[in-house]
């Protein structure tokens, strides 16, 4: 496949894990976190890990947006699709993930609701079209990648003034959540939890540059490298901070230079800006309320805003209190380290949400790597 | 009064499958008359009873059957008649089998056209007949519009094993090697390529084949040394050999740079956050066969049509925990796990 083998080739990885391995020093610590889902599923479908020395390790971040979906959006979600005349449309893995009481959409589906799986906003804007008769709402989750369709299928709806589609929206931003994890006490405390450097979005940084990661680098002394998802943008960006951290510098670098700009996407940031506006706070599956981290629509365009025309309220649902996704999500305990990894929590029946997606640092390492843990648990 | 009664034949061009034609009266034999004995016409079928009679050769007889839902019906490189021909006779012989007879049963959806029906009959009597296995008898029903989406079939068939071979899948011991027989993840891709919702362009066709050939040439050349095969339909190699791990209480170890995949199915997989390991396949086959044997085996494979992209895979290992891992062409080591539900695509 052209674009994608020559950041796959096993030979260079070679090279480079051998070039890691011989500038990390071995008795220095280099504790990286990824933020994205989509670096956490390349680190473990490639065994990534396997190549690094033991002084490097990576922290599986919040970045997966099905993930850090709270229990109470997905229970509002399915009492929207449980409404007579209402379809619900919704990206494909956002189907199974858990609400309270092992309610899912997919369980909904199942029972009666009319959910159906798209692959784009506009599939959900072409079933609006097509059935004038019901309530067509986009179920819309996701970070910055996310947004600019959603905000463009509303754009669109706007000016064809489709009557029957509206969005639900469940849209986070990636720099609050960092902030978050920075913030946390346990990073704050000396000698606590290590945090050394960030690998930093990919498709997110696309859209927004990497200029919002530059207070991060200064305020926080953490540096920042934006990477790419393929296996060897991963290695290479690692390399990229062992070489920041060994140097005493703190700095946004751009790995990813093929695809992401300083300045991101002007033309999708203005999209995004013309029909959302931020919410002065958001729960967060696993971080909890991170203040300004969420995204509504904009008053001008209310018509299409979902909450507003059914009146949703999102209840407050708690997770399993043995549920240990908010530590493993800033770094603090690892998969293993949960009582419920693997006993009572499977990507079959997840309880918590990094079990969720194949995205979430519990199923990354539960799919692909459980079998490193096998000398210390007898599962 | 005697004398021929004039009956219409059935408008294949513009009718529709109604409630009548499963009703047991006259229109339901016209059906099977005009669509299915015209499509699977043989010696069985004409002599016109509800059941065909026939002998075995002696040897062990093994018998299998499988239900056939596809959407879409029609797919490139094949449809749901063929696939219902080939998939069981694939299963048949998976125990190294040679297959004998098929049986079909039809549920049809009333408002089904007769002309798409007719096509489908028509295809799987072609894959019958250039597979040498005839459909010997079967069934119609119709229901109502909205209880079925509009055919399903029920294939099953039988088979005799040659004697002295008993494959099976409680037999995968360490060392043993893992043989795949051509590339993996094109029936999955070309239906996924029409589904609603997600046409993309592309040139793969379905690998829809009946396999007992190629299983004919393994058996001359491996013998004994075959120790189970299977063919990796739904959730892929992966499922299938997971299943293996558990049934025989093994691990396997492949190794994925030895994983043949075209580069079209891993273009769409790559669109769609999937993986070929877990995507179906309707053509190839999974053989765990002893490591003296598997020389011989792969070598008779790759003189087959149907085994020409045939590879070893990886190999059986001892392992407690029945893991199905992989060294991944990156150099690193991962699970190849059980598939969670389905399979769906990844948004970020």
């Amino acid at each position: 496949m052209k674009h994608a083998e020559e950041y796959r080739d096993g030979r260079v990885a070679q090279a480079l894990a051998a070039r890691i391995a011989g500038e990390a020093d071995p008795a220095g610590s280099y504790h990286f976190m990824e933020f994205c889902g989509g670096h956490t599923h390349a680190i473990s479908r490639y065994g990534i890990e396997d190549l690094l020395p033991e002084v490097v390790r990576l922290i599986h971040g919040p970045g997966c947006p099905v993930c850090v979906l709270p229990v109470g959006r997905i229970d509002a979600a399915i009492r929207l699709a449980e409404r007579p005349g209402v379809t619900l449309c919704t990206y494909g893995d956002v189907m199974r993930v858990p609400g309270s009481r092992g309610t899912s959409l997919l369980r909904a589906k199942a029972a009666g609701a009319d959910i159906r799986m798209v692959y784009s906003t506009l599939d959900a804007l072409r079933i609006a079209e097509a059935e004038p008769g019901r309530e067509v709402v986009f179920f819309a989750i996701g970070f910055e990648t996310t947004t600019p369709p959603t905000a463009l299928a509303i754009r669109l709806a706007a000016r064809q003034g489709l009557a029957n589609f509206s969005v639900f929206c469940n849209h986070v931003l990636t720099p609050p959540a960092i902030q978050n994890i920075l913030d946390s006490p346990e990073l704050r405390r000396l000698d606590c939890v290590r945090l050394d450097g960030f690998i930093g979005p990919a498709h997110v940084s696309t859209v927004i540059g990497t200029e919002p990661y530059a207070f991060f680098a200064e305020e926080f002394e953490k540096p920042v490298v934006v990477a790419g998802f393929e296996p060897l943008d991963v290695l290479q960006a690692v390399l990229m901070l062992i070489r920041q951290v060994n140097e005493g510098r703190h700095e946004v670098e751009n790995q990813y230079g093929r695809a992401v700009r300083r300045e991101g996407n002007e033309r999708a940031k203005a999209d995004v800006a013309e029909i959302f506006e931020l919410r002065r706070s958001f729960e967060w599956r696993g971080l909890g309320v991170v203040p300004y981290s969420g995204l509504r629509l904009k008053e001008k365009y209310s018509a299409y805003d979902a909450e507003r025309r059914f009146g949703i309220e999102s209840l407050p649902a708690r997770d399993n209190p043995a549920c240990e996704c908010g530590a493993i999500l800033r770094g603090v305990k690892r998969p293993a380290d949960c009582k419920l990894f693997g006993t009572v929590c499977t990507p079959e029946t997840p309880m918590g949400s990094c079990m969720v997606s194949a995205e979430g640092a519990c199923a990354a390492h539960w799919t692909y790597g459980r079998f490193r843990d096998r000398a210390g648990r007898a599962s | 009064m005697t004398g021929k009664t004039h009956r219409r034949r059935l408008d294949i061009e513009n009718g529709r499958v109604d409630l009548s034609h499963g009703a047991g009266g006259r229109a339901m034999g016209q059906l099977i008359a005009e669509v299915f004995h015209d499509a699977l016409d043989n010696e069985w079928l004409r002599r016109g009873n509800d059941q065909a009679a026939f002998d075995l050769a002696g040897g062990r007889v093994v018998m299998t059957t499988d239900g056939y839902v596809v959407s879409p019906l029609f797919f490139p490189g094949g449809d749901i008649g063929s696939l219902a021909v080939h998939g069981t006779i694939n299963d048949v012989a998976m125990a190294g089998a040679r297959p004998l007879y098929l049986s079909a049963s039809f549920i049809l959806e009333e408002g089904f056209p007769l002309a798409a029906l007719k096509r489908i009959a028509d295809s799987m009597g072609a894959a019958a007949r250039a597979a040498g296995v005839p459909v010997v008898t079967g069934d119609t029903k119709v229901v109502e519009r909205g209880k079925a989406d509009g055919v399903f079939i029920s294939t099953t068939g039988i088979g005799v094993v040659p004697a002295g071979l008993d494959l099976s899948a409680e037999k995968a011991r360490p060392g043993d090697c893992v043989i795949l027989s051509g590339t993996i993840g094109d029936h999955g891709i070309a239906i996924m390529s029409k589904r609603q919702n997600l046409s993309f362009e592309t040139e793969l066709v379905s690998d829809s084949a009946p396999l007992h050939g190629l299983v004919a040439a393994m058996v001359e050349a491996g013998g004994r040394g075959l120790r189970v095969m299977r063919d990796p339909t739904r959730g892929g190699v992966a499922a299938t050999l997971n299943e293996l791990a558990q049934q025989s209480a093994v691990g396997f170890r492949l190794n994925e740079a030895a994983l043949p995949v075209r580069a079209e199915v891993a273009a769409a997989c790559e669109l769609l956050g999937l993986d070929p390991l877990y995507v179906a396949n309707e053509g190839k086959l999974v053989a765990v066969i002893a490591p003296d044997a598997a020389a011989a085996v792969l070598a008779a494979m790759r003189a087959h049509p149907l085994g020409r992209d045939a590879a070893i895979i990886g190999e059986v290992v001892d392992d407690d925990h029945r893991f199905v891992q992989m060294t991944t062409g990156f150099g690193g080591g991962r699970i190849v796990d059980w598939l969670s539900g389905e399979q769906l695509p990844r948004i970020c």
